[in-house]
């Protein structure tokens, strides 16, 4: 079981870094940026196995990109690496401060309270004219261990960090979904009480699923900002969670590697629809979203495990 | 004690507008169980229509009796519930029912994105105005403030709607229905409730408050694209503060964010962006389904 | 193992979407990249009327000898002018990856954009890493040159410090008496950054007024019943508003019926754009200013610019039925500016389609002529542009039925825009050192 899981993982590394070679630029730029995010939902899907879905994954990819930002830009830090630790740090802290809180929200109460609170984020950060207000920060290009790469390399390592930190999370939440604990998650969501009954601790999970979101909405708050240079408090912003839920929905929460999927694919459709369609490209984006609400109610991850149930 | 009056006054004003604003999103996540993001389309849809119908009004010589321009008002709310909830109910929502709700609010996002591109193909980006009746009505002195007459009329019609919404609700035969129905739904059915009926009435109900909401705020304001996103967040707050599915909860909730953010404007300027999400977040952490929520028994 | 294969099928398939690509740009067309709101509020106030404006222009320009000159000769030294118009709704995240696209996926040879204050703020970095040509035509947080230096960036347009410093000026000038004031600004960062910019302007000018109270409603507010009464409340004798569109619209609608502008003077840094649209809803009396001598401050001016600016002006009425105001203006000094540039850059290159790099070289430190006055790219090493300014009062015009500006005053670009080699907040705090006004 566990070999099977690596050997995907070897093998998803070395497909998605072939885009490095076969990508063109722009391209490599959209699907390092769909990565990203796609870290982000993955987070999500970690909570949505367990029955809640947080319309509030912006406060972390927020409080990622603005921690990096801030100390890129105060300490002089531009190592990626380092970056990346200190705002999943900062994330890891803030998530085990409202995971005990929000782990006893369930529905649509935990999608508001969580909303709610990338809203107060939001708010806070516009109004703080200091660090940028609206119009937000810039960030330099990272470097990496003391390499300061310009251009085409620097997108090439960019996208390869990327793609490293989705195969290494992508694979530990699959190691983790497998397991015990991941497996009540699972429970949970069809029936809480029962899980209850049987001596879980239902908080608990739910604590953790919450701060693994924390973690990886930084992460992906991180890489993103690094990616684009810049961040403003549309990070927090509830359209911005909101495009995050949809990704998860989009994937479903059967399969791991459908999330960065669902990711790209969102991203490309957008990107050519407010090209081919400047003043409709809402309309488009909708009808999109609908069809695929429509023809894929669990999501593009269950066209894998449903073939994957025939074959046994 | 002028402060304080102020304060009150344009509290309740914005509360008013607040009120009708949300209970129609309430009304419809109580019966449908659906948190309707298109709900702010649906108020920028009926700021529009409203727009239309009032500048036909005057057009075509409403001048002779300016009153009628209210008339106007109402109808265009009652246009838009008309068209649009059967096409939204019976034509999409009602294939999601009893799904997951936020895979709802997915696919009601889907609905707020297309109508934003719908409105702007139907009325373009310049802006509408139809401000004849927001002067009608004179003006009201009180203490050292003038207050338009129009805003108080704001505040009656939230009274009227409050109460027929919960009148019709308690005190009817249809009403009963209705709880009954969102009690429980395939029980009602069997009793030989047309339940399909019910949700199609509530959903139009839901988009004609909505509607309104924007019809009555037309008049004080340019119609331009852009309106629905803003409307959306300050109703869904109310309606979280006062409970989900419940109106006595969203009068409470508009009344607690309009005299706090009244309170702050005139005090603490600085916090009036986040003081709507502040009053949430203080009600979620002490009472986690909001004021009015009724409780729902937990399936073993 | 399913997994990856669906991957790759879904990535192939996709990639092959995406490669199609468009055919590259020919040597005898020159393909602008323009980036503009044409939905959210910003899209009918400057979005779309600027771009109706910049069609406009760029139709006439292909047409050639539609304008006086120098510009009557044929689209950018000849070439024909091509276009690709994006939405400029959506962040500044959107906008960056967009810009790419632009510029990578399109083969632009220059892109034209950006309203907004954080896309101004997110682009240039990305477009000096591109090493890709881009003119700023709209946005106006000083921010931009002050905070970095940037390459292939230029903005065309003033920046916004001086709006409100010619606000205060010209109260100075019409003697009006300020013993107090407020502001009521839209709660994001243009709307502090006017507040600010004012008060620093007004605690020079007139350092004994007092501050009643500073409001920010919500950006889209849409209802400003409590701000009003506060307004009313406090009796400032003059309330500042660097408002726009929508939110500008239903301020003035509500704040006149309840008689605010009966209590307090109104000063709008940028007022200009609601005339059409509120015609005699407009109170009269009301000071404001356009970002420029733009709209009917530049139709009132008459001056040497004139057969330029009537030839624009009526050929905007004529075609969208409404006069222009101040974005298309904006545009047009973008494009006026893009085109000077190109053929200054052909001329030195001996006539081939100029690289980004010859354009950035051309474009740095020139001056041109466009409606809205002379044009001087003096400020960032020759990328920031300064402007004249013109403050007027509205008085509505009942035999014609149309709003006029009366009492105009313009100010020469370096009375109102700092000197070079000082950032605009110091400058209003050290007392507009080295300003020249006649």
């Amino acid at each position: 079981m566990r070999m099977s899981v690596y050997l995907s993982a070897i093998i998803a590394f070395v497909a998605l870094a072939a885009g490095s070679i076969i990508l063109p630029d722009w391209a490599m730029f959209l699907f390092a940026m769909a990565l990203a995010k796609g870290l982000v939902c993955l987070g999500i899907i970690g909570m949505m196995r367990g029955g809640v879905v947080s319309f509030g994954q912006g406060l972390y990819y927020c409080i990622g990109a603005y921690t990096a930002t801030l100390i890129a830009n105060h300490l002089g830090v531009s190592d990626i690496f380092l970056l990346t630790l200190l705002s999943a740090a900062v994330c890891l802290v803030v998530g085990l401060v409202f995971g005990p809180l929000l782990s006893n929200y369930r529905g649509i109460f935990f999608a508001m309270l969580s909303l709610a609170l990338s809203m107060v984020l939001y708010g806070s950060l516009s109004k703080m004219s200091f660090i940028g207000g609206t119009d937000g920060l810039n960030i330099g290009a990272p470097t990496f261990l003391g390499w300061a790469p310009e251009g085409r390399p620097l997108q090439t390592a960019l996208y390869l960090y990327v793609v490293a930190i989705v195969v290494i999370s992508g694979t530990l939440m699959r190691i983790y979904f497998d397991s015990e604990r991941g497996l009540i998650t699972l429970a949970t969501r069809d029936n809480e009480l029962r899980v209850e009954y049987l001596g879980a601790s239902v908080r608990n999970l739910m604590t953790y699923n919450y701060v693994f979101g924390a973690l990886l909405g930084g992460i992906g708050g991180t890489i993103a900002v690094l990616a684009l240079g810049h961040v403003d408090p549309e990070f927090a912003f509830w359209t911005t969670s909101g495009e995050f839920v949809f990704v998860a929905i989009l994937a479903g929460y059967l399969s791991v590697p459908a999330v960065f999927v669902a990711a790209i694919i969102l991203e490309l459709v957008r990107s050519f629809s407010n090209l081919y369609f400047p003043n409709t490209w809402q309309l488009a984006l909708g009808i999109f979203l609908l069809v695929v609400i429509v023809a894929l109610p669990n999501g593009l991850g269950s066209l894998v495990s449903k073939r994957k149930e025939n074959k046994t | 004690m002028d402060l304080l009056a102020t304060i009150l006054v344009d509290g309740l004003i914005y509360a008013g507008w607040l009120f009708i604003v949300s209970v129609g999103l309430t009304l419809v996540f109580g019966v449908l169980n659906i948190l309707n993001i298109a709900h702010g389309s649906l108020y920028a849809i009926g700021a529009y229509a409203s727009a239309s119908l009032v500048g036909a009004y005057f057009a075509a010589g409403g001048n002779a009796f300016p009153f009628g321009s209210y008339i106007a008002l109402i109808l265009a709310a009652v246009l838009v519930a008309i068209v649009l909830g059967p096409l939204l109910e019976r034509g999409l929502l009602r294939y999601f029912y009893g799904r997951d709700e936020v895979l709802n609010v997915l696919v009601t996002y889907a609905v707020f994105l297309i109508l934003e591109d719908v409105m702007k193909l139907i009325w373009g980006v310049n802006p509408y105005f139809v401000y004849e009746p927001y002067t009608l009505l004179g003006n009201v002195e009180i203490g050292p403030l003038f207050y338009v007459g129009y805003d108080f009329a704001v505040i009656a019609a939230a009274i009227i709607v409050g109460l027929a919404v919960w009148l019709t609700l308690n005190r009817t035969r249809m009403g009963k229905v209705v709880l009954a129905v969102i009690h429980d739904a395939e029980i009602s059915q069997t009793m030989g409730v047309n339940v399909p009926r019910i949700y199609l009435g509530a959903f139009m109900a839901g988009a004609f408050l909505a509607a309104l909401g924007g019809a009555l705020t037309a008049p004080m304001i340019s119609v331009t694209p852009g309106l629905g996103p803003n409307v959306i967040i300050v109703a869904f707050a109310v309606v979280i503060i006062g409970g989900l599915g419940s109106v006595p909860g969203a009068a409470i909730g508009a009344l607690m964010v309009g005299i706090s953010r009244a309170a702050s404007v005139h005090l603490v300027p600085e916090a009036e962006l986040f003081i709507i999400y502040f009053v949430m977040a203080i009600v979620l952490m002490f009472r986690p389904e909001g004021l009015f929520a009724k409780t729902q028994a937990r399936k073993i | 193992m399913m997994t990856n294969k669906l991957k790759a099928t879904a990535g192939a398939a996709l990639l092959g979407l995406g490669l199609a690509g468009p055919a590259a740009a020919q040597d005898d067309t020159f393909k602008v990249g323009v980036i503009t709101f044409l939905s959210g509020q910003a899209a009918e106030s400057f979005g779309v009327p600027a771009w109706n404006g910049g069609k406009l222009l760029i139709e006439m320009m292909n047409e050639g000898g539609k304008l006086p000159a120098p510009y009557d000769t044929k689209g950018f030294g000849g070439m024909n002018i091509e276009f690709v118009v994006v939405d400029e709704a959506g962040g500044a995240t959107k906008q960056v990856q967009e810009f790419r696209n632009l510029v990578q996926r399109e083969e632009v040879d220059a892109v034209v954009g950006y309203v907004s204050s954080g896309d101004c703020l997110a682009v240039p970095p990305v477009a000096d890493e591109l090493k890709a040509f881009t003119i700023l035509y709209d946005c106006g947080t000083p921010r931009v040159f002050e905070d970095n230096s940037f390459e292939y960036v230029f903005r065309t347009a003033a920046h916004a410090t001086m709006d409100n410093v010619s606000l205060a000026r010209y109260l100075k000038s019409r003697d009006f008496d300020v013993p107090s004031y407020a502001g009521l600004n839209q709660d994001y960062a243009f709307g502090q950054d006017s507040w600010a910019d004012f008060t620093g302007a007004m605690e020079q000018i007139y350092p004994d007024a007092e501050v009643k109270t500073a409001l920010f409603p919500k950006f889209g507010a849409g209802q400003y019943g409590t701000e009003i009464s506060a307004l009313l409340r406090e009796r400032p004798a003059l309330v500042h508003s660097s408002n726009w569109g929508g939110d500008l619209q239903g301020f003035l609608i509500q704040g006149t019926a309840r008689g605010l502008h009966e209590r307090s003077q109104i000063v709008l840094a940028a007022g200009d754009h609601v005339i059409p649209q509120l015609g005699n809803k407009m109170p009269d009396g009301i000071f404001l200013g356009a970002r420029g001598v733009n709209g009917l401050a530049a139709h009132a001016r008459g001056g040497e610019l004139k057969e330029l600016t009537d030839t624009m002006w009526d050929a905007y009425e004529a075609e969208y039925g409404v006069f222009p105001v101040q974005a298309p203006f904006r545009m047009w000094q973008a494009l006026f500016g893009l085109k000077t540039a190109v053929e200054k850059a052909m001329a030195d290159n001996g006539g081939t389609k100029p690289t980004d790099e010859e354009l950035a070289a051309a474009m740095k430190g020139l001056t041109w002529d466009a409606p809205s006055g002379r044009i001087e790219m003096a400020l960032a090493d020759g990328h920031q542009a300064i402007q004249p300014n013109a403050i007027g009062t509205t008085k509505w015009n009942e035999a014609e039925g149309k709003m006029e500006l009366v009492d105009v005053e313009y100010f020469s670009a370096r009375c109102v825009n700092p000197p070079v080699g000082i950032k605009a907040t110091e400058w209003l705090a050290q007392g507009f050192p080295g300003a020249e006004c006649e």
